[in-house]
């Protein structure tokens, strides 16, 4: 599904090498883990993959199912069946959570040579997936994430991942800030997505989301590269006993 | 020649070739002096510091090429009384019976006396000192129709002036009063582009308890130029509310002067405006006076300028002595989608009054990249994202309208032409 090897990237406004040569490789219908002290890339592969600007390749390649993501728009990458649930998603005044998750629907249908969907399919379809992630029809009404708490807005990055049915899903510390019950929530949410043509990468620092969503592999990140490579046993190593073994072990 | 002769001459130039309508004839005549004792505005005077007046004192219009609109006219689905004019005059076979409930509306130009004329110009008057509008004087001395609506009671539906520019080099002066009577209410809709050249003056006289709504729509005609005055007075508890729409246009300036003169009185004031290339210039100008116990004003403006487009807001808060308790706000954003485009602000406090809240504050700020980013990351082409951002900026000013039907019918156009040109 997901085939990144030697990926190497620098910040763009500074001479400052963020991923040194990362390989990963995800098959479909699998759930990866990565785990990893602050600051050592674990969110910036996020963004490089998903196309935000600001980051320079400066080596490697990352493809989706044999494309070239990194020569793509991020548009082009959502439609080709990429998405990022964000670590703090934006608010957007004024525009409708509905609005916005009929735009996006649509735009990608749309890329893809797809019927768009009709106001009444659309309300049909948002109306069932928003009941199992408990997002009430005011939430849908509201402008997006505005007002939202921590909980409203994880929940709804789920919601647009379950409308818009991608094939690889990357969840940005999707945990953090959400207390149990919302994590549970969300949880389950991804579980429910879980199936044999769509695969996960699960970014998080703490082993308690992988007890809700179970890794098939789990990968230790640190300075910029893939240093450890485990079931999902690993992740209880570090819940355990840190980084630090890890780290001194591999270095 | 020194600066006076210059704007002596200039003033006498445009008003040789201007014929003065028949009927208020001491009104037009004492306006006629103002403008000749004030001389016409021109780019030395501090108030147009930011905008040419030139060329709506020129004596000529610049011609304005006709606009096709392609999509039907406005609040078709409103049930309203319309009142057409075209090039400024006015179209009987086009306007619906000027009957309606609670409101009696008269022509301009068949007002002799009563309370129409003694309004004719009185709240014009009051509003050029300390600054003074020339070209609202001038308006007064010449406009040669309009409309005289008195509002006696709950008005049964929308009043329509719809202004149709067939001809492109009209030049229309059109003048209109309105009075609502102590604990009357009714809703003004304005929409079309008038003329190549438009000089409109609105006054709006609101007794105790009264309620006057305002929605406009500048209409979409590329090259038409408009100045427009609207004056209030607002008496105790009663409510003032309008919104303005431009989009396209090289020349708008706006000028809205509210005097809250009871106390519990309430005006708002507010515009959207979206402005495309180097030949567009839109400018908004409020002096709003608070005199009264208790008072409320609001003005929200906000501009998208793109390719070049001139943005300007000029907006100042008077709080007279004994005004306690007022509570002032202004807020005037633009949002620039590219560097060459720019917005002028000067926003201005004047209090006398040691008990108010007043507050403003002035933005200008190009599209939020990680918005952007987010749009995209799901799916959303970036221009189609932009326009979406646009409306989210747009969406503070819009939900100033106090009937949501109207709002999300031009929220719903907006949607329409961005997405048209991207």
């Amino acid at each position: 599904m997901l085939e990144i090897k030697g990926l190497e990237v620098k910040l763009e406004d500074e001479d400052k090498q963020i991923l040194k040569g990362v390989d990963l490789t995800i098959e479909a219908g699998k759930v990866h883990a990565i785990m990893g002290p602050n600051g050592s890339g674990k969110s910036t592969l996020s963004y490089v993959l998903s196309g935000k600007d600001g980051y320079e390749v400066t080596g490697g390649s990352a493809d989706l199912e044999g494309e070239d993501l990194l020569d793509m728009e991020p548009e082009e990458r959502a439609a080709a069946g990429l998405f990022l649930a964000f670590q703090y998603p934006v608010e957007i005044p004024g525009v409708g959570n509905m609005t916005f998750l009929r735009t996006a629907v649509n735009a990608q249908r749309k890329a893809r040579g797809e019927d768009e969907l009709s106001a009444g399919e659309f309300l049909k379809v948002v109306r069932e997936k928003a009941k199992d992630l408990k997002i009430d029809a005011d939430m849908l009404k509201r402008p997006v994430n505005v007002g939202f708490s921590g909980g409203e807005k994880k929940r709804n990055e789920i919601l647009q991942m379950a409308m818009l049915e991608p094939k690889m899903c990357i969840l940005d510390e999707t945990d953090s800030g959400l207390d149990v019950d919302a994590m549970k929530l969300v949880a389950e949410g991804v579980n429910a997505l879980r199936s044999e043509g769509r695969s996960f990468l699960v970014i998080t620092h703490y082993q308690r989301l992988l007890d809700h969503i179970k890794p098939d592999v789990v990968h230790i990140m640190a300075n910029g590269r893939i240093v450890k490579t485990g079931g999902p046993e690993l992740a209880l190593e570090v819940e355990n006993n840190g980084y630090a073994d890890i780290l001194s072990e591999v270095a | 020649m020194a600066l006076a002769e210059l704007k002596l001459a200039a003033t006498q130039s445009r008003l040789n070739s201007m014929v003065m309508p028949d009927g208020l004839n001491i009104q037009r005549a004492d306006a006629l002096d103002r403008v000749v004792t004030m001389g016409l505005s021109d780019r030395r005077d501090e108030y147009w510091k930011y905008t040419n007046p030139s060329s709506l004192t020129q004596p000529e219009p610049v011609p304005a090429a006709l606009f096709h609109n392609d999509e039907g006219p406005l609040f078709t689905d409103v049930d309203r009384v319309k009142i057409v004019f075209v090039d400024g005059v006015f179209d009987p076979d086009a306007s619906d019976d000027l009957s309606c409930e609670g409101v009696e509306i008269a022509r301009l130009s068949d007002v002799t006396d009563g309370w129409a004329s003694e309004l004719y110009g009185t709240l014009e008057v009051n509003g050029q000192t300390p600054v003074a509008r020339p070209l609202a004087a001038l308006n007064t001395a010449f406009a040669t129709d309009g409309v005289a609506i008195r509002v006696t009671g709950k008005a049964a539906k929308p009043i329509n002036l719809i202004y149709l520019h067939k001809d492109v080099v009209s030049d229309a002066i059109l003048h209109h009063v309105i009075r609502v009577d102590e604990g009357a209410e009714m809703t003004l809709l304005e929409t079309g582009p008038a003329a190549a050249r438009f000089n409109k003056v609105l006054e709006v006289d609101i007794a105790d308890n009264g309620k006057f709504h305002h929605v406009a729509a500048q209409g979409r005609d590329h090259e038409r130029r408009a100045v427009t005055h609207c004056f209030a007075r607002i008496a105790k508890e009663s409510v003032f509310k309008s919104f303005t729409l431009t989009v396209n246009g090289v020349l708008t300036r706006n000028e809205c002067i509210l005097d809250i003169v009871g106390d519990d009185a309430v005006a708002h004031v507010a515009g959207a405006c979206v402005g495309d290339g180097r030949d567009f210039h839109h400018d908004d100008t409020v002096f709003i006076t608070h005199d009264g116990l208790n008072g409320e004003s609001r003005q929200v403006f906000k501009k998208v300028l793109r390719n070049g487009a001139t943005g300007v807001f000029q907006g100042k808060i008077l709080v007279k002595e004994g005004a306690q308790k007022t509570d002032g706000y202004q807020i005037s954003q633009s949002l620039l989608l590219d560097g060459d485009s720019q917005f002028l602000a000067k926003p201005e406090l004047e209090i006398y009054a040691d008990d108010v809240a007043c507050s403003h504050g002035s933005t200008s700020g190009a599209i939020d990249e990680d918005a952007l980013f987010y749009l995209q990351s799901r799916g959303v082409p970036a221009n189609i994202a932009t326009d979406l951002l646009t409306l989210s900026f747009l969406a503070e000013a819009l939900s100033e309208i106090d009937n949501d039907d109207l709002a999300e019918e031009l929220r719903d156009r907006l949607e329409s032409w961005l997405s048209r040109r991207s």
